[in-house]
């Protein structure tokens, strides 16, 4: 087995970049943008990543499946830490994770508002959501909150299926 | 209480046999694993909140303001979070249950980053728990300080009521915490500024999520807006609490580490205007709740009920001060 010290920076991001987000298992840590960075010193290895809520419970999972992910390609000494800033950004999932979610049956994220004071919205926030199974956009939200912390409840009024959608943040 | 139901290695016999995932006939739960069993050992494990991140009190504030501080801001949470929680299974209709645990788990994901930041700034405000004990500070924070050592303000504490009374609670408290954590953005001390980035945008979408029910409840039906009304005359007297500046306050906005909520009152009280304007209801004509001796919320004086509710909260926590989760 190679040791730490034989292993290469883009060895080590190679291996954490495929590694699966726990609730979206559609989405690699890199498609969701969690994973910020990867190092490589004499000591071993040291992953960023950030959290997408502060209540976020899938942290733990993903530190552990870092490491252990890491380990078994040789890296002995794995260190996880977290990023708090800049904060995440629904912006960050990449092209890739967007045709992702959408595969899955889940509408992914329009672009996060933009920066400065926060306005109340008292009607419904206005989206550009399809359908992702019948492609409609005669949709409607039923519920901000969904399953997980990242998702809207919506439903196509055309197919008649529910759907989750990843809200903008 | 040593076992986990994720972990193999439980210390007390569980109800049933855990599944090994080695075994080699297989088990149901090999196509769940993937063949991974380092899977087994998720949740056993604390992890910190703030790993890697620098928490370097910054120059110029005193390192137990700011941890006061700190527990001021996530007491506020924690407390509104263990309310909010008590709607679990209770809600009026699935999606509201669904919702109020979403904002209840943002909330205690604010609370427990500031927990470990009040006890990263200054060490002495967590309670000293017995030698060995794994409690993190964080939860020993939460779950090992007497009713007098919390900081939040009194409007998140009152039991709950109806479903109209938390949308009002809940409003309030947004409007009040997003226009605090606006301005701790831009805090100097970076891990207050990156907690405040996050929660804001948390915040948005809680106080969008009760402004939406407050105009429904009050342009509903005569029974919805009467209750809606109920409850807003109820809590009226607590929302001025929200904005008066203890000293500490004070001092950290003066050190430009903290937000001083006298100074964002204008800001939230613009937002509150338009859900009030909108949904066709009047400010109560309510006096504010007193301090005892000026002392409120801020300052550790709290209504009987916190105790109660903290009561249930701790219990568990209280009972096992050196168990392993």
């Amino acid at each position: 087995m190679p040791t730490a010290t034989s292993l290469t920076r883009d060895q080590a991001y190679d291996v954490a970049r495929q590694v699966a987000d726990p609730e979206m298992p559609m989405l690699t840590l890199a498609d969701l943008g969690v994973l910020r960075s990867v190092e490589v010193d004499d000591a071993g290895v040291v992953v960023a990543i950030t959290p997408t809520y502060s209540g976020c419970p899938a942290m733990a999972t993903m530190r552990d499946d870092l490491v252990h992910r890491l380990r078994d390609a040789g890296f002995d000494d794995v260190r996880v830490r977290v990023e708090l800033e800049p904060a995440w950004s629904s912006d960050w999932i990449t092209e890739r994770g967007r045709r992702a979610l959408a595969e899955h049956g889940i509408s992914p994220p329009g672009p996060a508002g933009p920066a400065g004071p926060v306005a109340l919205r008292l009607l419904p926030t206005r989206r550009d959501l399809r359908c992702p199974r019948c492609g409609s956009d005669a949709t409607e939200v039923t519920s901000e909150f969904g399953a997980t912390a990242c998702k809207a409840l919506c439903r196509c009024t055309d197919c008649r299926e529910p759907f989750e959608h990843v809200k903008e943040i | 209480m040593t076992e986990d139901p994720h972990s193999p290695h439980g210390a007390h016999a569980p109800s049933h046999a855990a599944p090994d995932p080695n075994a080699a006939e297989g088990s149901i739960f090999d196509g769940l694993l993937g063949g991974d069993t380092s899977q087994w050992a998720f949740g056993t494990d604390f992890e910190d909140p703030l790993a890697g991140v620098d928490t370097t009190v910054p120059d110029g504030v005193d390192a137990h303001d700011l941890a006061v501080y700190c527990l001021m801001l996530a007491d506020d949470a924690l407390v509104a979070s263990q309310r909010l929680s008590e709607w679990c299974s209770r809600a009026p209709d699935l999606e509201e249950d669904i919702a109020l645990a979403n904002v209840a788990l943002d909330l205690l994901g604010q609370a427990r980053l500031l927990l470990a930041r009040a006890a990263a700034a200054d060490a002495s405000v967590v309670p000293v728990l017995p030698e060995g004990s794994p409690v993190p500070p964080e939860d020993a924070l939460a779950f090992f300080r007497e009713a007098g050592d919390f900081r939040n303000v009194r409007l998140a504490e009152v039991p709950n009521g109806d479903f109209a009374h938390t949308v009002v609670r809940l409003l309030l408290l947004s409007c009040a915490r997003l226009a605090v954590m606006e301005r701790l953005a831009g805090s100097r001390d970076r891990v207050l500024a990156a907690v405040a980035a996050k929660a804001v945008k948390e915040l948005a979408y809680h106080r969008d999520f009760a402004g939406r029910w407050f105009l429904t409840l009050a342009q509903g039906t005569e029974e919805s807006r009467r209750r809606l009304l109920t409850a807003l005359d109820q809590l009226w007297p607590l929302h001025d609490e929200l904005f008066g500046s203890h000293a500490v306050e004070r001092a950290v906005a003066d050190a430009g580490v903290g937000g001083d909520p006298a100074e964002v009152a204008p800001e939230a009280d613009v937002v509150l205007e338009q859900v009030l304007a909108m949904s066709g209801v009047e400010r109560p004509d309510r006096q504010a709740l007193a301090g005892v001796s000026g002392r409120t919320g801020r300052d550790g004086l709290h209504t009987e009920a916190l105790g109660l509710m903290l009561a249930e909260m701790q219990v568990v926590a209280r009972a096992h001060p050196s168990g392993r989760w």
